[in-house]
């Protein structure tokens, strides 16, 4: 009697689907994240190497979501529904650098606010948007453990101290420059 | 081992005494008969406590505890109907309402929604806390689900049911705070996601937030339209379960008034899927035999139930080879209708329209599939409704379904074994095929025809049977993909051998399928003592019927010698049989 198949003949398709999800993520994340699935609860380890993910991109990108979700065998609505849960996890690329203003009650009772206008003047951008150069993304926070400093401002890991809206392009310019 | 430990207490002020590890919510039903408010709950799922509905007071304790969630403990004091409980409970429902639509009374689940329900008892008779309410469009990208997350009330029993019943994982609460939403993998739409479109979301949710897609228009129009031959084709579930919609009790058959319905509402022809369940049997059996003589991928899966289809070709392409290539009993039916049918009746197959009455959701994607397609690009089945929908049409034409007399299917394709009718439960298709398989194995039929060993009322089971002396078949019965998943995984690793596999999507086959009614009063869905009776329904008209095997119904024979020849032969194939594919996103298992 006739059979009807599949004319292709490559029904298993697991490990091209583990191929393409290695692609979209570095050798070193993939190692990462081979360690992590041999976890008794690999589940338990998601917000770890989404961390490691975000990173390296900087953000979660929608490949590198799926593919996490593939190698380390966490269903991908619950990857995407723990990425759009924590506020520290962004699905949207960011700048090159990160400027963080403090609007902590220290740091605004110092005149932060105005620090803060004088950065989404100069930067053309509101809070939580990226220039359009890709360079910097603006970002509202809270204390950051430096009242002392107030008002602070942090860009990447560096704190700018005793800030004053004034000192803002000097700032800005040093970056660019950096770029 | 120790005897378990006993609890005393008191509820309501009576003294009871429950095991330990017994909940509040347990132990005021199970002692007193009290039903404690409940959204988020479901006896057969998770515990989630997220809901609050059914908070209850406990002596000592500064806050409402939620009955659901809480064991009990020696000597606690519980009040489960104070003035102040009654008032928090009718608040946080109110909250609850009041980031909802007021759309009742256009609403599909007007009447069986469990949030109107509670919203009644709970004595809410007016609205206080108007405020902002969460707003999302309407999701429609499915042929089977419709998703409207403002109905949400964010309870998570299609979450839990999608992933600890189905093992689907498709759904999860995306975001966080107000704009927090019950949605596949990245939001997408479900048409991009990996739902096998098994319905249960629809059948767990306490509110509209998941619905069947509708199809009853399309069906109205073409019983309205003089040019078209309409024909309509039942599943063997449907006789078990459309009388619970009519007051009916659960598990009383209404095979008989079903067809005078169903003439009533205009159908030119009443036909059975049966007869195909039967035919199937036929093809399946014969394929099951061959690929047995030459020990040719086995286990054979079987391939009736689409949830279970598509959860294959997302979650498991690595046994397509081993799915039986029968079409199902609604795809073979629709396919000799427009084929044998309108030949033999002198009628252009365009002017056909073919309605299947499923107790599916997942139908509606297998009629659209384009191997089922005509060759002027219609589908072999034009509509196919679920029991919900077709308890609606008949209601809306002003029918008492529960009130007519009985009539009988139309023939050719109206005559069926009990083989055919046990189709709709869990087991029912392996029974069927084994009672063939052992008459063609043995050459005399089955001295006992009932094979209640692979009768699994659970969700898995396997058996070793004995059809001769010489021959032993191993097994697998499983309903919930949950539990197929658990026999699947043996087969992939190659753990366990296996000669034949039934696998239905849906926690007591196609009876507790995601198109049946919402459970009557007193029952909940993947309620065992519902599914029970429904299953009995179905044992008991096959019981009763004369012919209880398949290759011996004198109507499916007749159809060989006419017109398919042999079985398994040239003709069957290309009218009878399929093929799959894997899909992408592949699933997670």
């Amino acid at each position: 009697m006739s059979h009807h198949e599949c004319c292709c003949g490559c029904n298993d398709n697991r490990e091209a689907v583990r191929e393409n999800a290695k692609a979209a993520l570095t050798p070193e994340i993939v190692a990462f994240i081979e360690e992590c699935a041999a976890d008794a609860h690999p589940e338990s380890q998601l917000i770890r190497v989404l961390h490691r993910v975000q990173g390296h991109y900087g953000h979660l990108g929608r490949e590198q979501m799926d593919a996490v979700a593939q190698l380390l065998q966490v269903p991908a609505s619950k990857v995407t529904g723990v990425a759009t849960f924590y506020h520290f996890f962004r699905l949207e690329p960011r700048g090159k650098f990160m400027i963080s203003v403090c609007l902590g009650t220290a740091c605004y009772v110092k005149g932060a606010e105005r620090v803060a206008d004088r950065l989404q003047e100069e930067l053309g951008i509101h809070f939580g948007e990226t220039t359009k150069d890709g360079l910097f993304s603006l970002n509202a926070t809270r204390c950051v453990g430096t009242c002392g400093l107030a008002p602070v401002v942090v860009v990447e890991d560096k704190v700018y101290g005793g800030m004053t809206p004034d000192q803002v392009p000097a700032i800005l310019e040093k970056y660019t420059k950096k770029a | 081992m120790s005897q378990q430990q006993m609890i005393n207490l008191t509820i309501d002020g009576v003294p009871v005494t429950v095991p330990k590890g017994t909940t509040i919510m347990q132990a005021a039903e199970q002692k007193l008969g009290v039903k404690i408010p409940r959204l988020c709950h479901h006896p057969k799922l998770s515990i989630q406590g997220s809901c609050r509905v059914c908070v209850v007071e406990v002596k000592g304790v500064p806050f409402y505890m939620a009955s659901c969630s809480v064991q009990v403990w020696e000597g606690m004091e519980i009040q489960t109907n104070s003035p102040a409980i009654r008032q928090a409970r009718r608040d946080i429902l109110e909250l609850l309402l009041d980031n909802h639509p007021r759309a009742c009374l256009t609403c599909v689940r007007d009447g069986n929604c469990e949030l109107q329900n509670l919203a009644y008892t709970l004595g809410v008779r007016e609205r206080l806390f108007d405020g902002e309410r969460k707003r999302f469009p309407i999701e429609k990208s499915s042929v089977s689900i419709v998703r409207d997350a403002e109905k949400c009330i964010l309870c998570g029993r299609c979450v839990r049911v999608c992933a600890e019943v189905q093992g689907v994982h498709n759904l999860s609460q995306q975001g966080r705070g107000f704009t927090t939403h019950v949605a596949p993998a990245h939001g997408d739409k479900m048409d991009d996601s990996v739902c096998i479109q098994c319905g249960q979301c629809i059948n767990a949710c306490p509110t509209a937030a998941f619905v069947g897609h509708s199809d009853s228009d399309r069906v109205w129009k073409a019983l309205g339209d003089p040019t078209k031959h309409v024909v309509v084709q039942t599943a063997p579930a449907i006789r078990a379960t459309v009388g619970e919609g009519f007051g009916m009790a659960p598990g009383t058959p209404a095979t008989g008034k079903l067809v005078t319905a169903l003439r009533r509402l205009g159908f030119d022809r009443v036909f059975d899927t049966n007869f195909t369940a039967d035919l199937t049997i036929i093809e399946e059996a014969t394929e099951f035999l061959n690929r047995f003589k030459n020990n040719d991928r086995l286990p054979l899966l079987t391939s009736c139930s689409p949830g279970w289809v598509n959860f294959m070709e997302r979650f498991y392409p690595e046994l397509i080879p081993n799915a039986s290539s029968c079409r199902s009993p609604m795809s073979m039916m629709s396919s000799l209708i427009k084929s044998y049918y309108a030949k033999k009746e002198g009628i252009d197959p365009k002017d056909v329209f073919v309605v299947a009455i499923m107790p599916c959701t997942a139908k509606k994607f297998e009629a659209q599939r384009p191997e089922f397609a005509t060759p002027d690009g219609g589908q072999e089945t034009d509509a196919s409704l679920t029991t919900r929908e077709l308890i609606f049409m008949i209601k809306s034409y002003g029918i008492d379904l529960a009130e007519l007399e009985d009539g009988e299917f139309d023939s050719p394709l109206g005559a069926s074994s009990g083989a055919a009718d046990i189709f709709g439960t869990t087991g029912g298709v392996l029974e069927a095929a084994l009672r063939m398989a052992a008459e063609v194995i043995n050459g005399e039929p089955p001295a006992q025809m009932e094979f209640v060993e692979v009768r699994a009322v659970e969700g898995l089971r396997v058996r070793e049977l004995k059809v001769n002396n010489d021959l032993t078949l191993r097994v697998g019965v499983s309903n919930g993909l949950q539990n197929a998943k658990k026999l699947l995984d043996k087969v992939v690793s190659g753990e366990e051998v296996f000669h034949i596999i039934e696998v239905m999507a849906c926690p007591g086959g196609c009876i507790g399928g995601g198109g049946q009614p919402y459970p009557p009063r007193g029952y909940t869905i993947l309620d065992p003592k519902l599914l029970a009776k429904r299953a009995k329904a179905l044992y008991t008209i096959d019981l009763n019927k004369d012919v209880r095997s398949s290759n011996h119904n004198p109507a499916i024979k007749a159809l060989y010698d006419e017109f398919l020849g042999e079985p398994g032969g040239e003709t069957a194939h290309r009218l009878l049989h399929t093929h799959y594919q894997p899909r992408l996103p592949r699933g997670i298992r």
